[in-house]
């Protein structure tokens, strides 16, 4: 295994898929977006029975980005079908915590991933409202997604008929004002609902009392902006990356006392030690020995290194690093290094 | 309750006031008409409350009775429904503050990067405190939480874009020239407008002027670093490999390299909960 990873490059332990043209001028554009494969996924999708797209993505293993590693389908099945309640869809945006910046840079460079993901979800799930709660604090992401919202009313993707039989769909950009609390998904509702962002007791879930006490499925923004590439590129494309219960790709983020920090698309699975080799290892400008000398220390390396990161929450510090042992899949993707 | 908090007002003790002044008409008028439009975006019109709080934010600089009242009339809320909420949120300011609020982000990356000292070191150039206002009414200094931008740490939020990577240097200089009225460029952001016009954007309406979505390009330097390997263009030699022999790195884990570095549990400390591989088995 170890072996394995000094041998492996960067070009083939990263697969860019969400971020793989954010180097390309106007990225966030309906254009470039449309040139990189762009809504083709909705095409099929909406060729579909809603509940066919909930199976496809059900099989395709997609779990939660938004820390609770919750199986995506799954959530998306517990709406209630045939009742009389407006269905919505709520999309987390409200992405705080230290260590996450996942979200932010996504949306910025790519809101129409999003924008597509909504469509395809409120088609699967029955919906005709999706809402998109944005933490207040990032203008220039706010911005993004006006635009981005804009442009696909404009082109038809949502507004009057969007749905096809289902109907119409309309999206409303909604920012928040400052609470951390408002990424748990019953305070956000609570807080979308126009009053202070405290959690909510359940039951009842959010699937069957969630805004406005109607059906509710609360994602977070990576999940949604997942779907689309699902769609499109096939479940078993999705499944021939990461591991059996976890496949598929993500947004790993490093920062702190890394030489590169930043956002790292890879599949889960990969290890704390193949994160931090790409991320340059940990000690950038400490000035003390013990920074320079910072890196995977048992008992993280070398034998669990191959812990998957995609797994657990980790954190390092220079001779010292721990990873929780028992953290559910997939939960926030995020390391740093201390100095 | 610190001396400091009832100091900056926002708790009132008391007689309560007399109520709020109304706005004068024709800015009644002219608010009332971006409050239906507000309301319409909702199924349920309590729920354009905080985009509302954030429209009367743009037209005083802060919520006052004056805007809260408003915001109780067109909801068909009390007052003291919509205070309950106006007072739970951080971004709203609750007495007038200034054209730039300069948000130092202290928590726990930009902290180890920088950030404390870099609040520190504005907090004696401008000579105000958390929540202050400089003299001239131009800067608001106030620590702020994770932004979401840790791998652009240390960073600082000026009316809530982006300024990434910054130094005490550049910081000191960012609110000089805020004071002078020089431009400045946020490294991810618009240029900048004053906070009301932030506000009114908050409130979603978008921002008009030309430009300002393009502003800051696509991404910023970290948020490409992955994508750049990935398409094989090399960054800065790797630092760290376990097994090269320059790199101690087989120290036992119950030697700590710092006083700082308080004794984690680990499989040595704690032999019935080894810290092995998460498993499949673990997830579900
Ligand atoms: C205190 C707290 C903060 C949270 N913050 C966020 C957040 O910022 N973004 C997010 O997507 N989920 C956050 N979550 C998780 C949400 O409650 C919810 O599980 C998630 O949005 C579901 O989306 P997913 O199934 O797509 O992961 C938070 C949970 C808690 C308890
Ligand atoms: S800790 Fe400062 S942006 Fe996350």
């Amino acid at each position: 295994m170890t072996e394995a990873v000094d041998r492996t490059s960067p070009e083939k332990l990263l697969t860019p898929v969400l971020s793989a043209f954010w180097d390309e001028d106007e990225s966030w554009t309906l254009d470039v977006y449309r040139a990189h494969g762009g809504y083709r996924g909705l095409a099929k999708a909406l060729a579909m029975p809603p509940d066919d797209v909930i199976a496809y993505v059900k099989e395709s293993g997609l779990r939660g980005r938004g820390g609770a590693g919750f199986p995506t389908g799954m959530k998306w099945q517990f709406i209630p079908q045939g009742d009389d309640k407006p269905h919505y869809l709520v999309v987390n945006a409200d992405e705080s915590e230290p260590g996450t910046c996942k979200d932010i840079p996504l949306l910025l460079a790519n809101p129409h991933s999003l924008v597509e993901g909504i469509v395809i979800a409120c088609h699967a799930i029955r919906s005709n409202h999706a809402f998109i709660y944005l933490r207040g604090e990032v203008v220039p992401v706010l911005r993004r997604l006006h635009a981005a919202v804009a442009e696909a009313y404009a082109a038809g993707y949502l507004g009057k008929g969007a749905l096809g039989d289902g109907g119409d769909l309309d999206i409303t950009v909604h920012a928040g004002a400052g609470a951390y609390i408002c990424g748990e998904e019953t305070a956000l509702l609570d807080s979308l609902e126009g009053r202070r962002g405290q959690p909510r007791l359940r039951p009842p879930f959010p699937a069957v009392a969630g805004l406005y006490a109607c059906p509710t499925v609360v994602n977070n923004v990576e999940s949604i902006a997942s779907v689309p590439a699902i769609m499109d590129r096939g479940k078993e494309w999705f499944r021939s990356m990461g591991s059996e219960k976890s496949p598929g790709f993500t947004l790993y983020s490093l920062s702190g006392h890394v030489a590169r920090p930043g956002q790292y698309e890879a599949p889960l699975g990969i290890t704390l030690r193949e994160l931090l080799q790409l991320g340059g290892g940990c000690g950038r400008g400490t000035g003390s020995s013990s920074g320079r000398r910072a890196g995977p220390r048992p008992p993280c390396s070398p034998r669990s290194t191959s812990t998957s990161p995609s797994t657990t929450r980790a954190s390092w510090a220079p001779g010292r690093c721990w990873a929780p042992r028992r953290s559910s899949a997939s939960t926030k993707r995020r390391a740093w290094c201390g100095p | 309750m610190s001396a400091h908090e009832t100091a900056r007002g926002d708790v009132q003790l008391g007689i309560p006031p007399m109520p709020a002044p109304d706005y004068p008409p024709e800015v009644r008028t002219r608010l009332e008409t971006d409050a239906a439009e507000v309301i319409s975006r909702y199924p349920d019109s309590r729920s354009a409350l905080l985009p509302l709080l954030h429209l009367v934010q743009s037209e005083e600089g802060h919520v006052t009775r004056t805007g809260m009242q408003f915001c109780a009339d067109v909801l068909g809320l009390t007052t003291a429904e919509v205070t309950a909420v106006a007072t739970f949120y951080s971004m709203y300011r609750r007495r007038p503050s200034g054209d730039y609020q300069v948000g130092v982000c202290t928590n726990t990356l930009c902290a180890v990067m920088g950030g404390d000292a870099i609040f520190g070191a504005l907090r004696e150039h401008l000579g105000v405190g958390n929540g202050e206002t400089t003299a001239d009414g131009k800067v608001t200094l106030e620590h702020i939480e994770c932004n979401a931008a840790c791998d652009f740490a240390p960073v600082l939020m000026v009316n809530w874009e982006f300024f990434d990577n910054q130094t005490i240097e550049s910081a000191k200089r960012l609110v000089d020239d805020l004071r002078a009225g020089n431009e400045v460029i946020p490294t991810r952001g618009a240029p900048l407008c004053d906070f009301k016009q932030t506000a009114r954007v908050l409130a979603g309406f978008p921002d008009q002027r030309p430009g300002s979505v393009e502003a800051g390009g696509s991404a910023g330097p970290a948020s490409l670093v992955g994508l750049k390997l990935a398409k094989g263009e090399r960054g800065p030699e790797t630092v760290v490999s376990p097994r090269h022999p320059e790199v101690p790195h087989e120290e036992p884990v119950t030697t700590h390299a710092s006083r700082h570095d308080a004794p984690q549990p680990s499989s040595a400390s704690d032999p019935h909960h080894p810290a092995g591989p998460v498993t499949e088995g673990d997830e579900s």
